[in-house]
């Protein structure tokens, strides 16, 4: 159990920057997860901090001990691959204890440790099978088995469920926090799934061109988003971006403003879009989903912006209608011309 | 990029550890292990009959300079001699008797001196002798072997390329009955190496009346299990209903063959060329057995025999092997990735 | 380039009624044998029908060419080849040149195949490091490969003589120099060199294909897993790489066993006959004597044809056996 501080963290390969100064800390018994687009470095930083690719410049520190010079396998971190990465030619057991081996441990405690995951696992009854002889799931917890066996400081998690199909992926979700609950390990997790993010965090990071956009809990980036970017990145269906000029003249100035000074972009999120006979704004209604408990309303407010907006239960509405939105100022998120909250 | 930044990228750490520091010097060992003997074979089929015999040999051809001296028909050897009064002076050398040798000055080529033979030494110079591969084709039928050698390639390999596609393409675009024992008969051919029915091979060749020639040699070899299989497996790749579509146009089979299957499959047909190429250019054993008559050999049968002789004539052989060992460096320099390629994904199947 | 298209439109012209009318003959499912037959001529005639001939000439004696002007003489051969008082000294073999042949190939065959895969597996090793010019360097080592057996023994020839470039070094470091191809002891080791020299290249260049196949993450998992590089390459490395290095052994094997060209050309079989092998005993006992004895050396070439036989049985076994272990990747 450790913790884990990344200083101004520099990784460029040739001529390319892929991370540009991270800074990030993460406290003993977090789960913190990485999410953003693909390209935005996350799995380059994960790699960093594994120790599988060195820094271009600035500072790890696990439990506060400089770790830059210190290789992979000694950091006392443990990884979960996209591919799980598992040996084919050994058994499950093998694949476990190898780490176990090579440091050194005796065969009898290398024995109960590697029963002990396995129970956790469920992974009892195959521990003599090779990898090819599993399923996808199967080969998931080998993969985290091999991973607890060796009691690291941090685990991390690279992907791990972008192979698996929608319902494992959801079962698979669930099993991993309660790993982690039982564990009360350090984990860092990346995926560029950001209801994985939502579900599983303590905290999340979210990255964008090996930038950091916003660091913080699951419902403070979903309440206060502090850029276009993470409104938009967090939360599905995806938030409403309306141009401030949409709205009339009174809500945008003088004491009754709906909207700060200086706001360019409004932001309002389709679960909160409400029906409003006298709202300020108008929408057309192009097309109505009816999933039976909610209802997806799909539009057009001013001239072209789309947007969406989601109401409990069933409606009337339908194609071709217009109806009009109110806006409560609870629920807005105002953004300046750069894109960042107000 | 700076050049130190990219001569120091190994390993994905950034620096250079002793372990790359050991794998580029195994890398240079094994490029002088390997390279060395041939550049120490090309620089030696330079050298004139006499820096030949010469020891210890030099890397470069160097050889005694002559200078033509006046009253003398043939041009006198040169040497750094040292004279009754001490002074060292370019002489040449008119005879040696014994110790004793006698020197003109080529300036001056009344005055005689007599010098023991350890105050001179000879005088060098950088000399190419391109006669040892001129005379080959002169004084040696250099030129019919060479002929022979190319003959046999080439027809042996549009042979081949012929037979072994025609029958890869029945063996992957056909089904008809047999066909697997077939296919199962090409494959345990591959079991039986020349090596365990080199007499009754001889015997067959000598009973269709074609020893000693240059088609006994060609013939046996051009049907070949890999090849068969390499282009099999590439064929199996071609779409069956570009066949199908071209006898909808009522084109007959060997035009689907010849006009179809054939250009499609090039890259195969290139990879089993250049094996084929190989192969039969390097050929040994066959023709050993099957060509006894000196105008029939191939350039290896040539070299083989030349050495045989007491004393070798090495500033002639080597310039064979030399000329040899040509054509397949070019296709060795120009086609390498076909080869490799070609090798590896044989040797993974 | 013109005349070829034509040269080549000729031909195509040539065959197409022949085509056409088997075509009409035998329907278009059974085609296909007249595509297969020229193959099928020349394997029968060149391949198989010496196998059934060889068991004629094996079981005959006498020096006719003629399979039918022999007189049948049965196990006679083999009885000769295996005729020896004590098995335990060559010397007093009838055949001795059999037995040291057999016995020089199979020491030769041990020796060379296990240096040179070794050696092919460690450059296989290094070569599938982050190297610069990688292709350059696959390059240098594969190029002795492609040159003739002979163009190799008469390079090593000439560098080896008694006024080679190897004698003139010991010299020149106040040694004396050596007889490298008149000496037996040094003649043998000089076999296994230059084969070893001539024919890496070519497994390094499967082993690397073997190597490449390996996943990269397979190692990353290693390293996160505290192996040392000694361990990887053990525990990791070695048993994927096991199937490649199987076929690698076995085709090694069986070339080595059948030796011939290049050893014929640098050291004749000599000095006497400490560097002549099988292949070589059965084409002197052939083609070279004064007397040939073709019955001897088909006997001799059954015995070379068992012992292949056996090596590529020994090959399928262990294939199916690692195949069974690993079960694709």
């Amino acid at each position: 159990m450790a913790t884990l501080d990344l200083q101004r963290i520099v990784k460029s390969f040739d001529a390319t920057t892929i991370l540009h100064g991270i800074d990030l800390a993460v406290k003993d018994g977090e789960f913190v997860v990485f999410v953003g687009p693909s390209g935005c470095g996350k799995s380059t930083l994960l790699r960093v901090i594994a120790g599988l690719e060195a820094p271009t410049s600035g500072d790890i520190r696990i439990d506060g001990q400089n770790v830059n010079d210190i290789s992979a396998a000694h950091r006392g971190c443990s990884m979960v691959f996209q591919s799980y990465a598992l040996y084919p030619h050994m058994s499950v057991y093998d694949n476990m204890a190898f780490g176990l081996e090579n440091i050194g441990v005796p065969k009898a405690q290398i024995e109960s440790k590697v029963s002990a995951a396995a129970t956790l696992l469920r992974l009892g009854e195959l521990l003599q099978r090779k990898p090819t002889q599993l399923s996808g799931g199967q080969r998931q917890r080998v993969a985290i088995g091999r991973s607890i066996v060796r009691e690291p400081k941090l685990f991390l998690f690279d992907e791990p469920l972008s192979n698996l199909d929608a319902e494992l992926r959801v079962s698979m979700r669930a099993e991993i926090r309660e790993l982690h609950a039982r564990l009360k390990a350090t984990m860092v997790y990346v995926t560029h799934d950001q209801v994985e993010a939502m579900t599983m965090a303590d905290k999340i990071v979210v990255l964008r061109a090996g930038k950091v956009e916003q660091v913080g809990a699951p419902l403070e980036l979903y309440n206060r988003p502090l850029n276009t970017f993470v409104a938009g990145f967090i939360g599905s269906p995806r938030m409403n971006f309306l141009p401030v000029a949409l709205l009339p003249d009174e809500a945008r100035q003088g004491g009754h403003a709906l909207v700060p000074q200086g706001t360019h972009t409004i932001g309002l999120r389709p679960e909160h879009a409400q029906i409003a006979n006298d709202g300020p704004i108008a929408m057309q209604v192009s097309s109505v989903e009816q999933l039976g408990s909610t209802s997806l309303l799909h539009g057009k407010v001013g001239a072209d912006t789309p947007f969406e907006m989601v109401l409990n239960g069933q409606t009337s509405t339908r194609g071709g209608d217009t109806v009009r939105l109110g806006l409560s100022t609870a629920h807005l998120h105002c953004f300046d011309s750069q894109g960042l909250r107000l | 990029m700076s050049v130190t930044t990219f001569l120091t990228r190994t390993h994905g750490r950034g620096r250079l550890d002793w372990t790359d520091w050991l794998s580029y010097a195994y890398l240079l060992v094994g490029l002088f292990t390997m390279f060395a003997p041939i550049l120490w074979l090309v620089m030696s089929s330079f050298k004139t009959e006499s820096a030949i015999g010469q020891f210890p040999p030099t890397f470069l051809p160097y050889s005694q300079k002559s200078v033509t001296v006046q009253g003398h028909e043939k041009p006198l050897p040169l040497f750094l001699t040292k004279t009754e009064s001490g002074e060292l002076r370019e002489m040449a050398q008119v005879r040696r008797i014994g110790i004793m040798a006698t020197m003109v000055d080529p300036a001056k080529p009344e005055t005689e001196i007599r010098v023991n033979i350890n105050d001179r030494k000879p005088i060098n110079e950088l000399q190419f002798a391109g006669n040892n591969y001129t005379d080959l084709f002169g004084k040696f039928s250099f030129g019919k072997y060479l002929w022979n050698s190319v003959f046999i390639t080439v027809v042996a390999t549009l042979l081949t390329l012929l037979i072994n596609s025609m029958a890869a393409f029945a063996l992957s675009k056909y089904q008809f009955r047999g066909q697997k024992a077939v296919f199962m008969l090409i494959i345990a051919t591959l079991m039986i190496p020349p090596t365990i029915i080199l007499v009754p091979v001889f015997l067959v060749i000598n009973s269709v009346g074609l020893l000693n020639s240059l088609w006994g040699v060609i013939l046996p070899a051009i049907a070949t299990p890999t090849g068969v299989f390499l282009l099999r497996q590439y064929m199996l790749t071609i779409p069956d209903e570009l066949l199908e579509a071209a006898r909808m146009d009522h084109a007959s089979e060997w035009r689907i063959y010849w006009k179809i299957i054939l250009p499609l499959s090039a890259p195969a047909l290139a990879v089993l060329a250049i094996f084929s190429v190989m192969w039969r250019w390097n050929d040994f054993l066959l023709p050993l057995i099957v060509l006894s008559k000196p105008e029939f050999f191939t350039l290896q049968l040539a070299l083989n025999s030349f050495q045989g002789e007491l004393n070798t004539q090495w500033h002639y052989l080597l310039a064979m092997t030399v000329i040899t060992l040509i054509p397949i460096t070019l296709v060795f320099a120009f086609l390498q990735k076909y080869i490799t390629t070609g090798i590896a994904s044989a040797g993974v199947k | 380039m013109h005349w070829l298209t034509r040269l080549l439109g000729i031909f195509f012209n040539l065959f197409e009624p022949l085509f056409r009318l088997g075509q009409r003959v035998l329907g278009v499912s059974r085609i296909g044998w007249l595509f297969v037959a020229p193959n099928l001529m020349v394997f029968g005639l060149f391949t198989f029908l010496p196998i059934l001939i060889n068991f004629v000439y094996a079981a005959t004696g006498g020096v006719k060419l003629m399979p039918f002007e022999r007189p049948f003489t049965g196990v006679e051969n083999f009885g000769i080849l295996f005729e020896c008082r004590n098995y335990f000294d060559i010397q007093t073999c009838r055949k001795d040149v059999f037995w040291r042949a057999i016995f020089n190939t199979a020491k030769f065959s041990v020796i060379q195949v296990v240096l040179m895969v070794g050696f092919s597996l460690v450059t296989a090793l290094v070569l599938n490091r982050k190297i610069i010019g990688r292709g350059f360097w696959r390059g240098v080592f594969f190029y002795p490969v492609l040159l003739s057996p002979v163009v190799v023994a008469l390079i090593w020839k000439w560098l080896l003589q008694s006024q080679g470039v190897f004698n003139a070094a010991l010299v020149a470091t106040g040694n004396e120099p050596i007889g490298w191809l008149t000496d037996a002891g040094w003649a043998f080791f000089w076999t296994v060199f230059v084969s070893i020299w001539a024919h890496m290249g070519f497994y390094t260049l499967i082993l690397l294909a073997g190597l490449q196949a390996i996943p990269k993450d397979m190692y990353e998992a290693a390293e996160m897993d505290a192996a040392s590089p000694w361990r990887t390459l053990r525990r990791i490395t070695l048993p994927l790489l096991m199937p490649n290095l199987i076929v690698v052994l076995v085709l090694a094997m069986i070339r080595a066993v059948q030796i011939f060209d290049e050893v014929f050309v640098l050291t004749g079989g000599g000095p006497g006959s400490a560097t002549t092998f099988i292949v070589q005993f059965i084409y002197q006992t052939g083609f070279a004597e004064q007397i040939h004895l073709y019955g001897l050396a088909a006997a001799a070439s059954l015995v070379l044809a068992l012992g292949l036989m056996l090596l590529t049985f020994v090959q399928l076994r262990l294939t199916k056996a690692s195949e069974a272990g690993q079960r694709a990747r």
